[in-house]
């Protein structure tokens, strides 16, 4: 078994009538040469880390390394407490809360990278809550993000330096839409439209951080990323397809990423980064230290 | 490449390649130092000078130093470990020549020792040590490597990889080095296999063998 595009990730799980974390897990068995069980474990460290990260942004003021942001899930977490439970209100929250932590040095898992490392846990751990999954449904929901961004590392980036943000928060927030198609019970071709719709939905975005620092607008755009996800998701459960198919998706990603300017993948030399604001902040922590 | 490098790694935050990768260069150079380090020079080029206090590369490279593995949430304090311990570190800002945006020097202090290791962090948490002391090296961290010293005599290389070979331990990568004909060799062997401490010990007895040191993989 194995699978290097997202149209070959689908035909086996269709072909095997398996869902796509099983594909993933079988295949991470077979080239890892350890037992499932092992492979299974390691997967559900990722969700323990994940859901200590959602605990501490939601409930504590994080203090980040340029003080630029830490209070967001905080704020978020107070402003939903007398409000039915929605799902898209927990999945900004938690997104919100992961890379707040992310920001003040805390524990993450960086999937697919550290910048964009609240999307996924967000998806998965809200969508698992609400639907009372169980914690190995949860961890499959993980398996099945990671095979998505699996396939995208390599026949694209990951890096926002390459990429811009479109490879980071636009590939997270595809990875968590396939995740969600599955934790809510669709099938995998609805899974890997939700990848498409979700990627396609974000080519373009620039990687422009104030000061260099990944808070602003990282932290924020993790919410929104989660969101968008959700989306993607739903769109795909109710039978949307993406036309353009998600592997011509990853090219077109890569194709627009070689043609966005260096200034706008993650050297802080546009954008945001260079707008007067942006500018100040930069010039304050320089000199601060 | 395992779906754990997308779905990973566990770290603290914010940067993979700023703290993550700080924090696996620090720890290479203790091991490869392998003494108890009473001072330290953190010498940062690069990307690594211009934005260090904000990814907290600074804490993390001490944190390294300190032996903390990436997902260490101790790299937070590792300042106040470092002085508990009783290792000084000082910062510099420094412009090497044709090396990586992500390259930092560390030149490590014990009594009458020292050693110089340069490295950088070349995305995505990957790392690469490029020299120690004046040599050349390519060093990444990823098999379990061992860093021998030996007197450069004919054979000695070969009575090193037969050691390894006779503990059914395989070598995927080597390199070696010396600075002059005849003074002191240098090789550095990546293993398929994780050698035990007989293996380590039978090396450490050879004749011609100065220093052994043994790095796991990170």
């Amino acid at each position: 078994m194995q699978y290097s595009t997202i149209d070959e990730l689908l035909k086996v799980a269709e072909k095997n009538n398996i869902s796509i974390s099983e594909v993933v897990i079988q295949v991470e068995v077979e080239e890892s040469e350890l037992p499932r069980e092992e492979v299974v474990a390691k997967m559900k460290e990722s969700l323990v880390v994940m859901r200590d990260a959602i605990e501490k942004g939601r409930n504590s003021r994080i203090k980040s390394s340029g003080g630029l942001v830490g209070e967001e899930a905080l704020k978020m977490a107070e402003y939903s407490k007398d409000k039915p439970e929605r799902l898209f209100m927990a999945a900004i929250t938690d997104a919100l809360a992961v890379a707040e932590v992310n920001a003040g040095m805390g524990k993450i898992v960086a999937g697919p990278t550290a910048g964009a490392s609240g999307i996924v846990p967000a998806v998965v751990v809200s969508v698992g809550e609400k639907l009372n999954l169980s914690d190995l449904d949860m961890v499959k929901g993980l398996f099945t993000a990671a095979g998505l961004g699996d396939v995208v590392s390599h026949t694209a980036t990951l890096a926002g330096a390459a990429g811009g943000c479109q490879a980071e928060c636009g590939v997270g927030s595809a990875m968590a839409a396939g995740a969600a198609v599955e934790l809510m019970g669709g099938s995998p071709e609805m899974a890997v439209n939700a990848f498409a719709l979700a990627l396609k939905n974000l080519l373009g975005l620039v990687c422009d951080p104030v000061a260099g620092l990944v808070e602003v607008p990282c932290v924020k755009r993790n919410g929104f990323a989660a969101s968008h996800a959700l989306t993607a998701a739903l769109m795909a459960l109710s039978g949307i397809k993406s036309v353009i198919p998600p592997d011509e998706v990853i090219l077109a990603m890569t194709d627009v990423g070689s043609q966005m300017p260096s200034t706008l993948r993650e050297t802080a030399k546009g954008g945001l980064a260079i707008t007067p604001t942006g500018r100040e902040i930069k010039n304050k922590l320089e000199n601060k230290e | 490449m395992s779906i754990f490098e997308v779905m990973g790694p566990i770290m603290i935050g914010p940067s993979s390649s700023h703290t993550a990768g700080a924090a696996k260069l620090g720890r290479m150079a203790r091991l490869l130092f392998a003494d108890k380090i009473e001072k330290v020079v953190v010498n940062l080029h690069g990307s690594f000078a211009n934005t260090a206090g904000g990814h907290g590369t600074d804490r993390a490279v001490i944190g390294g130093l300190l032996g903390f593995l990436p997902d260490d949430e101790r790299i937070r304090t590792s300042f106040k470990i470092a002085e508990e311990e009783g290792m000084d570190f000082e910062f510099k800002e420094v412009n090497l020549r044709d090396v990586h945006p992500n390259t930092l020097m560390l030149e490590l202090y014990a009594g009458e020792k020292n050693l110089s290791i340069t490295g950088s962090s070349i995305g995505g948490g990957r790392i690469v040590i490029t020299k120690i002391n004046q040599n050349d090296v390519n060093l990444t961290g990823r098999m379990p490597t061992l860093w021998i010293l030996h007197r450069d005599r004919p054979g000695e290389v070969g009575k090193i990889t037969s050691t390894l070979g006779y503990h059914s331990i395989n070598i995927a990568f080597m390199q070696v080095y010396r600075n002059k004909k005849g003074d002191i060799g240098s090789c550095i062997i990546e293993l398929d296999q994780v050698p035990d401490s007989d293996v380590i010990t039978s090396l450490e007895k050879m004749e011609n063998v100065l220093q052994v040191r043994y790095l796991p993989s990170l």
